[in-house]
């Protein structure tokens, strides 16, 4: 579980990183820690698996990755792991997860993300996700994004500070 | 179409494609991480803030930061709805104007409006998808993660 300190590190760092020579120290006076303690804080939520990564957060459709597809697959339940492990091998599968299917609207549990310069190159490696050994017959459907109205970092910190005073 | 289509693309100049290339992990913890990343990468750290001022005023670099694995701060889920064209856009603003959502998109699909809704806990997260199918007049998807195979570490320029 995270400590106090670790959800105002979190929440100093969601608007991102500043530009400056010591930003760890900018970091430091909002959180009334020292510039080593918010480094060695970061350090161990990275090493302790808390962040994920801790870099550079780029937009891919200002990199020229136009195409963004969510595909959705119905996998049966006890394979669903398997598939789940089989799709990320791929390195164009940038998230793959496990949602809830929602009947009678949504049959789909098997969620993963493929990013593309076009739509073209996104369905030829949909083809390659199918030629799968077992997913020829497991039913899918491919969601394109059309328009974004919002994409921004991670807010959940922000609220984690409002929420704890 | 793609309606996303005026957003310009960045070209990129070798310094700003070889930091995104590097650093979307393992970012230097330490106090001077501009300098450590311009000694690596054979630049000053002057040139290296210019680059990466230079990628986010551009959009492309959202920012430098942290990816929480998810769950593990805050309750999150992602939400769909099937909204009528024409009532599209007024939809979108109002979902987008809920500080609790931090990604709102259009998908092609009968379920049309796809978006990220994070909370303090999963109450709290309730309560704000109950508010938002009251607010738009329609039903919300609720589809939280059970499983995570694979999260974001990353993408590959190449």
């Amino acid at each position: 579980m995270i400590t106090p300190f670790d959800q105002r590190i979190l929440a100093a760092i969601a608007d991102g990183l500043p530009l400056v020579e010591r930003p760890f120290a900018e970091l430091a006076q909002r959180t009334e820690l020292s510039e080593q303690e918010v480094i060695d804080r970061v350090r161990a939520l990275v090493d302790g698996g808390v962040i994920k990564r801790f870099g550079l957060v780029v937009r891919h459709h200002e990199l020229g990755y136009r195409a963004n597809a969510m595909v959705v697959w119905d996998v049966p339940d006890d394979r669903v792991d398997a598939v789940g492990a089989l799709l990320k091998a791929h390195s164009f599968v940038t998230l793959c997860y496990r949602r809830p299917r929602r009947p009678p609207d949504w049959p789909y549990n098997l969620f993963c993300m493929i990013h593309g310069c076009d739509r073209a190159t996104v369905l030829g490696q949909m083809a390659m996700l199918r030629a799968i050994d077992g997913m020829e017959s497991v039913p899918y459907t491919v969601l394109f994004s059309r328009q974004r109205f919002k994409q921004r970092g991670a807010t959940y910190a922000r609220f984690l500070e409002a929420s704890h005073g | 179409m793609d309606i996303q289509g005026d957003i310009a693309q960045v070209n990129l100049v070798p310094l700003e494609r070889r930091l995104i290339d590097r650093f979307q992990r393992d970012f230097p913890l330490c106090a001077r991480p501009y300098l450590a990343i311009a000694e690596e990468l054979g630049a000053t750290e002057a040139e290296v803030m210019a680059a990466l001022a230079r990628l986010r005023d551009t959009g492309a670099l959202s920012r430098i930061g942290a990816v929480v694995h998810p769950n593990v701060a805050g309750a999150s889920t992602l939400a769909a709805m099937a909204v009528p064209p024409q009532e599209l856009a007024a939809v979108a603003e109002i979902i987008s104007a809920y500080p609790e959502v931090n990604h709102n998109y259009e998908r092609e699909h009968r379920f049309n409006l796809w978006f990220v809704v994070i909370a303090p806990d999963a109450e709290s997260r309730g309560c704000v998808l109950e508010r938002i199918a009251t607010e738009t007049g329609h039903r919300v998807l609720d589809l939280p993660l059970e499983a995570a195979y694979h999260i974001d570490l990353g993408f590959p320029l190449s």
